[in-house]
């Protein structure tokens, strides 16, 4: 138990460098790659002086290493400033923004989850057969077709030309939002299928050639107990851990998704921020999906070792 | 490596064979699997295509205007025309080039630092391998998607931007493959043996440990250009993809005004090209994968 702390808490204390480094390359980004900003915002006929009026608001006549510290501050405060096109505070924008995201994310990676474990299961259960060889083939066929080209059909003929769903906008309250995101979450679902199904079903397969699996079968147990009360139960642990790195994604949104159908959510957000040229916005959500992905990864790692006692810690 | 006894069963006798080296061994193994052979040949084909296109001999002139505005496909024009009445199915095969070379020149960007940084730290271990994992771990904190828009953002549109951002956003996962790969391999014998020989860490790493990894960087070329190839469409839709010329992705895009109007063409043409180089792709990496990993020989 003792090796265990000790690990948790060395493992947490790394989030600190991490940190710091993804502050460090997104300060070299924008600070230091990017240029001067200042005309982008003013237009090329600004005068001189406005131009140095506006660098000393934006804090970027400060010395490099004093701007490095402000990114730095930013991430672990949350306090990200105003965004340059909208001058709304970034930290209010973020929380309007996470709930028509999560409207759109939850229900989707619920669904699609279900889905793509269910047909692992299936597969796994008839590998080498037809069925397995048919959702496989399905899988790597619809993996090979782009996100953009699903988006514009779907939303192009299941919308516009049939009608069946809301081509895009948005209602905030629960049953309102409800007709606008069913098409995006059907979209999700087909667009993570694919990959998942295979996923997971490699994570199946992996125990299925172990050798408890082997003696199970040997005690004489039919192949479905064998799946579902022994493979499966083993197979759990990498499914559960892997869909735990997934979540810091749903906060985020789905950047193409929320752009195609107007939802007003953080993925829609970046976008509108990168075609406006809105660097503290952009900043901000790096860092922001930067520090959900390091912790979610930290909590992946945890529990790892805590639900298969045969990781070891070091 | 190279003298692995390779055994092949043929019918009921069984063989030794010696002196097979892996890629002999893995070449016959790929020749067996009829569909890994025909996704060979589509990417030959494909690459043959993107050669002629960049040399001048095929739909270099792409910008020509060949019949009305928004032709519908007909014996005339195969795959219709754009906006501009230019030929689809130029518009295609120049996109073909785009693509390639897309996946090509990112290749060249991310395999050399992946290759450097998961050897060395693997090989020498301690406060090197230390920077060299956080170092990707902090690149990897941050959304592939993220950091593609945002380094393409910052360097501005163009080609040159498409090579550059996917080169430096698609190291990370061969430099983690390397590493962990290098590390099985740094303690065995044949190292061992080749440090008592007295021979120096460049020999030892070069050329003793990295043949025995390499069949990873194959493997992971393949889907390197599977990546490259769908991010180009997304940064084309993001607006920080190829301009001046067309591409798959610049062809999908536009595809957001035309498709109301009745327009699929441009959509289909790419989609289709798109989609085959893509799946051939994909086979090929799951099939060379088993091939040259030797931990599933014989399953």
């Amino acid at each position: 138990m003792n090796s265990s702390w000790n690990y948790i808490i060395r493992r947490i204390l790394y989030l600190i460098p991490v940190l710091l480094g993804v502050c460090f390359l997104i300060f070299i980004l924008f600070n230091v790659v990017a240029g001067d900003p200042v005309y982008l915002l003013l237009g090329k006929h600004a005068s001189v002086e406005q131009a140095a009026e506006l660098r000393e608001q934006l804090g970027l006549n400060k010395p490099l290493f004093m701007q490095y510290l402000d990114v730095v501050k930013s991430a672990f405060t949350f306090d990200f400033g105003r965004s340059w096109s909208t001058k709304q505070e970034i930290s209010s924008m973020m929380i309007q923004g996470a709930i028509p995201s999560l409207t759109l994310t939850i229900p989707a990676f619920v669904i699609s989850t279900i889905l793509s474990v269910l047909f692992a299961i299936l597969v796994a259960f008839y590998r080498g057969k037809g069925i397995d060889l048919f959702i496989r083939v399905t899988c790597i066929c619809m993996m090979s077709i782009s996100v953009l080209v699903y988006i514009l059909v779907f939303q192009n003929y299941l919308a516009y030309e049939f009608g069946l769903f809301e081509i895009s906008g948005y209602e905030y309250g629960f049953p309102d939002f409800v007709p606008y995101v069913i098409l995006p979450i059907i979209i999700w679902v087909v667009l993570t299928l694919g990959p998942d199904i295979r996923f997971y079903r490699t994570m199946i397969l992996d125990e299925i050639y172990q050798d408890y699996v082997r003696t199970a079968r040997a005690k004489g147990l039919n192949e479905k107990k064998v799946m579902l009360k022994h493979v499966l139960r083993n197979a759990m642990i990498p499914i559960v851990t892997y869909t735990v790195v997934q979540l810091p994604f749903l906060l985020l949104g789905s950047l193409l998704l929320e752009s195609f159908f107007s939802i007003p959510g953080l993925g829609g957000m970046t976008i509108t921020a990168l075609n406006s040229s809105d660097f503290p916005v952009l900043k901000a959500m790096t860092i922001l999906s930067a520090i959900g992905i390091a912790v979610f990864t930290l909590i992946q790692d945890i529990l790892y070792t805590v639900v298969d006692p045969r990781v070891k810690l070091q | 490596m190279e003298q692995v006894l390779a055994k092949q069963t043929i019918g009921d006798s069984e063989k030794v064979i010696k002196g097979k080296s892996l890629w002999i061994d893995a070449w016959y193994r790929l020749k067996r699997d009829k569909i890994a052979v025909a996704s060979l040949i589509i990417v030959i084909f494909y690459i043959l295509i993107a050669v002629l296109s960049a040399c001048g001999l095929l739909a270099a002139n792409w910008a020509e205007e060949v019949g009305p505005s928004y032709a519908a496909p007909s014996a005339d024009y195969w795959l219709g025309t754009d906006i501009f009445g230019r030929s689809v199915l130029r518009k295609v095969i120049h996109g073909t080039q785009v693509a390639i070379s897309v996946g090509f020149f990112s290749s060249i960007i991310a395999i050399p630092i992946g290759i450097a940084l998961g050897a060395v730290a693997g090989y020498f271990g301690g406060w090197i391998d230390e920077l060299v994992v956080w170092f990707y771990t902090v690149f990897s904190s941050i959304p592939g998607i993220m950091l593609l828009m945002s380094i393409a953002f910052i360097l501005g549109k163009g080609i040159t931007t498409v090579y550059i951002a996917l080169g430096l956003t698609t190291w990370i996962g061969l430099a983690r493959l390397i590493r962990g790969e290098v590390i099985k391999h740094r303690d065995r014998e044949y190292i061992q043996a080749a440090s008592s020989i007295g021979l120096g860490h460049g020999r030892k790493l070069f050329k003793h440990i990295l043949p025995n990894v390499s069949h990873i960087v194959i493997i992971n070329t393949s889907l390197q250009f599977q990546v490259a190839i769908k991010s180009e469409v997304i940064l084309s839709y993001l607006g920080l993809g190829v301009s001046g010329q067309p591409s798959w992705g610049t062809m999908i895009d536009d595809a957001k005004l035309e498709l109301a109007r009745g327009v699929w063409w441009q959509l289909a043409g790419a989609t289709v090209a798109m989609f085959v180089v893509v799946l051939a792709f994909n086979i090929l990496g799951d099939a060379l994968r088993d091939s040259l990993d030797p931990k599933l020989k014989g399953k």
